[in-house]
């Protein structure tokens, strides 16, 4: 009875309303067994962590194609510290330069996936960075 | 996956229960998950809980998918947020189809409540378990009592068992409906009927909606009664009131809450609050206790290697089922009870 | 078109190649798959011949371009007489910013404008607005007020091109500041040609841009329909997407059966509210997606103009041929683009504006090469430019109309694709049409379902993607792509600013009690809108006023 099955926040932060990705995902990691708390479209920041906080997931992964990644992800990151909650690992997806992925790392987001990216990688990665 | 208990976040060595009840976000969220989890670690922290519970009123919210379970909590909270009431929700997904994958996406209609810090909102998904699911939902809202929310949301999707079995630890149960959406009432489950204690008709500009409160009255056997919600309130016996809300809009959703709050007062002077929870604490100290009780015993055996045994010996006949239960169960049994 | 003895003979031929050549030719080297598909999962025969478009009669489902079911094309002689428009969307940062690149496309050769808004503008909330953080600019230009679309246009006379634009729920709002701005330019309304996308219903099931719930937007939707057709003749008032629920995941059959239900709910809400359908009927516009199945492509189109033309006078008894006749603006697919391998992406937009061409398109949007990591850069936009005047005038596509009529695949795909989009039309309609099926999550189901599908088959490899999933490189990511300076959002800030000190605020309040009033009430909101914008009340202050009357739509989720 006590499983223990992964907990997963897929947000979409900021306005950008391509949410194919997010809801591919989001399927996929449900397939392999997450629990997937999805949150709709245009999230903010805040709305993103007291979320995170309050379901107790252990991943967020947020995805913008708008461009407004290098605004928006590292304030998650930001807020999660805020409440202590800095162990849940934030990932990030979209149109993202590589440039950018370098600079979102450094600011705390654990990994950027972009355009091509199979979903198994991205739940092979979930799966890794839980279990450290 | 790290441990789930004990741990220390941010440097604090403070139990989760003590920090819950400091109302601290994450330990609520944290001590929740553990519920889920660890159900038996989750027992240390409830212990320190329990002295604090019984203050909120517990409303369950269920009703078939599509008829706006989640924008209707969502309207309800924030007209109890406007009073000054802290909100707990519990959004429960029993349905999830693979096991244990779900997609839960109840907050979706919630968004402005997610930063509004007198409210928290969790999301359940089933795991594949059946029974427990409604006991972790029960703990996870002991939680969110002690943690001083004045009315906590128990929603769950659809009409089944297990809803009926989750709801049921409300105090008061509001069954949501909808017109032309084969929600007739032939096709109700009778044990939902059964357990509403306030009916919300949602999506009521729908043009169908006088027919749905019709045969609902019909089956209640308080047709004729044109408000019902006033002889609810006239009489000692409940009658469960029939609201029309249009979620989407808001409208109708202050009468409902409003005749939530009256069934609420109706429990407490009625004194069926009471009787219910006593009720309800009789069923749990049960369940809580045939539990451990079973799994002390299979333990005990099972590590003697002496159960696979005995089912050999009933096969070959050598011993008759209840003779064996009686020689399994005396190791457990106090000589002066036992006699 | 054959006759029945003809097609005895050929059934007869067909089972003995069959039977002889075919399956000698499978024992030796079988076939690369079991089954062949479409990308729409329509299966593929290894051979058509006239048995399979037997079905087919050519008067009554193809007859002669510029006529009745307009199968083959909506004018006579298509692009032996004018080109499509070659159209490429663009906009980005300030209106300076993007005035400089319409200047330069026009040089290029380019016919038409494409204005692409940023997400505030497009969500009606001004640069200043606190959920505009970090988006503006950023994915189009950032156009808070009339101020701003005189930068926009800064010496482009507005009756010298036509200008598209891509806005839906606020669409109402910057057509009125295009009028604005060519009343202060000395143009009449009637001589702007252009279009709007003004497309609210896709937004709830693709795109994400909506802002009021579906009752209200269908209003703006009419009521700018209604001043159109009485001051701007030759102003597209929507252009249906079906491009955007492509990209979300459907497919082609899907694409076409969602679009025009989509086009019959609109066309009924214009009923509803008291219009004539050949008073706007003809200023309907489409706005398809091209993809690489290239002939499935093709079939699409010619399907799609045929069920418009039957629904339009069968269903809606048009007079007019006008408005029987489907036009679209093609852009090829965005969710086709590859990350890996970028200057690929050249090969696959050539095959897609290939498709788009052949299946008679009016105007065209080729991508970029970059477009799946970033904005693209004025080299690449002009590659994707040539590829359209390649096939333009070096492919010799363009020399006869409706040049793959009567390939028997061709034609025998285009039956199909019909049928199989009259029955999922014919499903919405029992859901009581696509507002409802919208609101039931049915549209939204189906095209995740697709998505997740064509996501799976990539990862199983069922389907190659080039580059992607087969025939892979390391390769150094890409470098040089365009960014959008942050600064610009401190820039839209301080004009903002600036503009709300100089304006004539008791004229501007005025104005927005005026549109108030007007939205509480039935009187048409567009004049109104419009003299709020000439007074240079900003979007954000306008959508709040709409906000307020009309409330904001709450989205559902459905998986």
């Amino acid at each position: 009875m006590a499983e223990r099955p992964i907990r997963v926040l897929i947000a979409k932060p900021g306005l950008d309303g391509h949410d194919r990705g997010a809801k591919v995902l989001a399927r996929a990691l449900r397939d392999a067994g997450m629990e997937v708390i999805y949150t709709g479209l245009r999230q903010t920041p805040e709305q993103i962590a007291a979320t995170a906080t309050q379901e107790d997931v252990h991943v967020v992964g947020l995805s913008c194609l708008s461009g407004a990644h290098l605004e928006l992800f590292p304030r998650v990151v930001q807020l999660l510290k805020e409440q202590q909650a800095d162990d849940i690992v934030v990932l990030g997806g979209g149109t993202i330069p590589s440039e950018d992925i370098t600079a979102l790392k450094k600011q705390g987001v654990a990994e950027v996936f972009t355009p091509g990216t199979s979903t198994q990688e991205v739940v092979e990665f979930v799966k890794r960075s839980v279990q450290l | 996956m790290e441990p789930l208990s004990g741990i220390k976040i941010g440097g604090s060595s403070v139990s989760l229960a003590e920090r819950v009840l400091r109302g601290d976000v994450r330990a609520t969220g944290r001590l929740i998950s553990l519920i889920e989890n660890a159900p038996e670690e989750a027992e240390q922290e409830l212990r320190a809980l329990h002295a604090y519970t019984g203050n909120a009123h517990v409303v369950g919210i269920t009703g078939s998918p599509g008829i706006g379970k989640s924008t209707l909590t969502d309207r309800l909270a924030k007209r109890w947020r406007k009073e000054g009431f802290q909100v707990g929700i519990i959004a429960v997904d029993p349905n999830s189809p693979f096991s244990g994958g779900a997609l839960l996406g109840d907050r979706v209609r919630m968004q402005d409540l997610a930063t509004d810090p007198g409210v928290f909102i969790r999301s359940m998904g089933a795991r594949g378990r059946l029974g427990g699911l409604a006991r972790a939902t029960h703990n996870a809202v002991r939680v969110l009592d002690a943690a001083g929310k004045g009315v906590i949301f128990v929603e769950t999707v659809g009409v089944g068992q297990s809803e009926v079995d989750i709801v049921r630890t409300a105090d008061t149960v509001v069954v949501g409906l909808v017109p032309g959406m084969g929600d007739d009432i032939q096709t109700i489950k009778a044990g939902i009927l059964e357990i509403a204690d306030v009916f919300a008709i949602n999506k009521a500009d729908r043009p169908d909606a006088n027919r749905l409160v019709i045969e609902l009255q019909m089956a209640l056997g308080t047709s004729g009664n044109a408000d019902t919600g006033a002889s609810a309130r006239t009489e000692g016996r409940w009658i469960p009131p029939i609201e029309q809300t249009i979620a989407s809009t808001g409208e109708g959703t202050g009468a409902l809450r409003k005749a939530i709050a009256d069934h609420w007062e109706h429990l407490q002077r009625s004194g069926e609050l009471e009787t219910r929870r006593r009720a309800r604490y009789e069923a749990e100290l049960q369940s809580v206790v045939e539990d451990h009780w079973r799994k002390r015993f299979f333990e005990y055996w099972q590590q003697r290697g002496h159960w696979e045994q005995v089912v050999e010996q009933l096969l070959r006949k050598e011993i008759d089922p209840f003779t064996a239960a009686q020689q399994l169960l005396s190791p457990f049994l106090d000589s002066e009870i036992g006699g | 078109m054959f006759d029945r003895d003809a097609l005895q003979k050929l059934e007869q031929r067909k089972t003995a190649w069959e039977q002889g050549p075919v399956a000698k030719a499978m024992e030796r080297f079988g076939e690369r798959s079991e089954e062949f598909r479409t990308t729409s999962e329509l299966p593929v025969e290894r051979l058509y011949t006239p048995l399979e478009v037997a079905e087919t009669e050519y008067e009554r489902d193809l007859g002669v371009p510029g006529e009745y079911p307009y199968t083959r094309g909506i004018q006579p002689t298509m692009y032996r007489g004018r080109l499509w428009t070659m159209r490429q969307y663009a906009g980005f940062g300030t209106a300076e910013e993007s005035n400089r690149r319409y200047k330069y496309l026009l040089e290029q050769g380019q016919t038409g404008l494409s204005v692409a808004f940023d997400l505030p503008t497009q969500i009606g909330y001004d640069s200043d607005h606190s959920l505009s953080r970090g988006e503006v600019g950023k994915v189009g230009v950032a156009i808070d007020s009339l101020a701003d679309m005189e930068l926009l246009f800064d010496g482009i006379p507005l009756d010298q091109v036509s200008t598209s634009m891509t806005i839906n729920a606020p669409a109402a709002i910057l057509l009125a500041m295009y009028a604005a701005l060519a009343q202060k330019q000395g143009v009449p309304l009637d001589k702007l040609r252009g279009t709007i996308q003004n497309d609210i219903l896709k937004e709830y099931v693709a795109r994400g841009t909506y802002i009021f719930p579906p009752q209200p937007s269908m209003r703006l939707v009419s009521d700018t329909f209604a001043f159109c057709a009485e001051h701007m003749s030759n102003w597209n008032t929507i252009s249906i997407s079906g491009y955007h629920m492509r990209e979300a995941g459907c497919n082609a059959v899907q694409e076409v059966a969602f679009t025009l239900a989509n086009a019959v709910a609109y066309v009924k809400a214009a009923l509803d509210a008291g219009l004539d359908v050949d008073t706007f009927a003809p200023r309907l516009s489409f706005f398809f997606d091209a993809h690489n199945d290239l002939l499935e492509e093709v079939s699409k189109f010619r399907a799609a103009r045929k069920l418009w033309a039957q629904i339009m006078k069968e269903r809606f008894g048009a007079q007019d041929p006008r408005s029987m006749m489907l036009r679209f603006h093609t852009q090829t697919a965005g969710s086709a683009l590859t990350a890996q391998q970028p200057d690929n992406n050249v090969v696959r937009v050539t095959l897609q504006a290939l498709a788009a061409v052949l299946g008679g398109t009016q105007s065209l949007h080729t991508n970029s090469r970059e477009e799946a990591l970033a904005l693209p850069t004025e080299d690449s936009v002009r590659i994707a430019l040539r590829t359209q005047q390649i096939l333009a005038h070096e492919s010799g596509v363009v020399n006869t109309v409706d040049p793959l009529a009567g390939s028997y695949y061709v034609e025998s795909l285009t039956r199909e694709i019909e049928q199989r989009v009259l029955e999922y039309i014919d499903k919405i309609e029992e859901l009581g049409g696509s507002a409802r099926a919208i609101e039931q999550g049915y549209i939204q189901r189906e095209i995740q379902e697709s998505a997740y599908t064509h996501q799976r088959e990539i990862e199983n490899e069922e389907r190659v993607v080039v580059g992607v999933n087969k025939y892979r490189i390391s390769e150094e990511p890409p470098t040089n792509l365009l960014r959008v300076d942050p600064v610009v959002e401190r820039q839209e800030r301080e004009k903002l600013e600036q503009l709300r000190a100089q304006r004539n605020q008791a004229h501007v309040d005025e104005a927005l009690e005026g549109v108030r009033v007007a939205a509480g009430g039935q009187e048409n909101l567009f004049p109104r809108i419009l003299e709020a914008v000439t007074v240079y009340a900003t979007l954000g202050e306008i959508c709040d006023v709409l906000r307020d009357e009309f409330g904001t739509h709450q989205a559902s989720v459905v998986f």
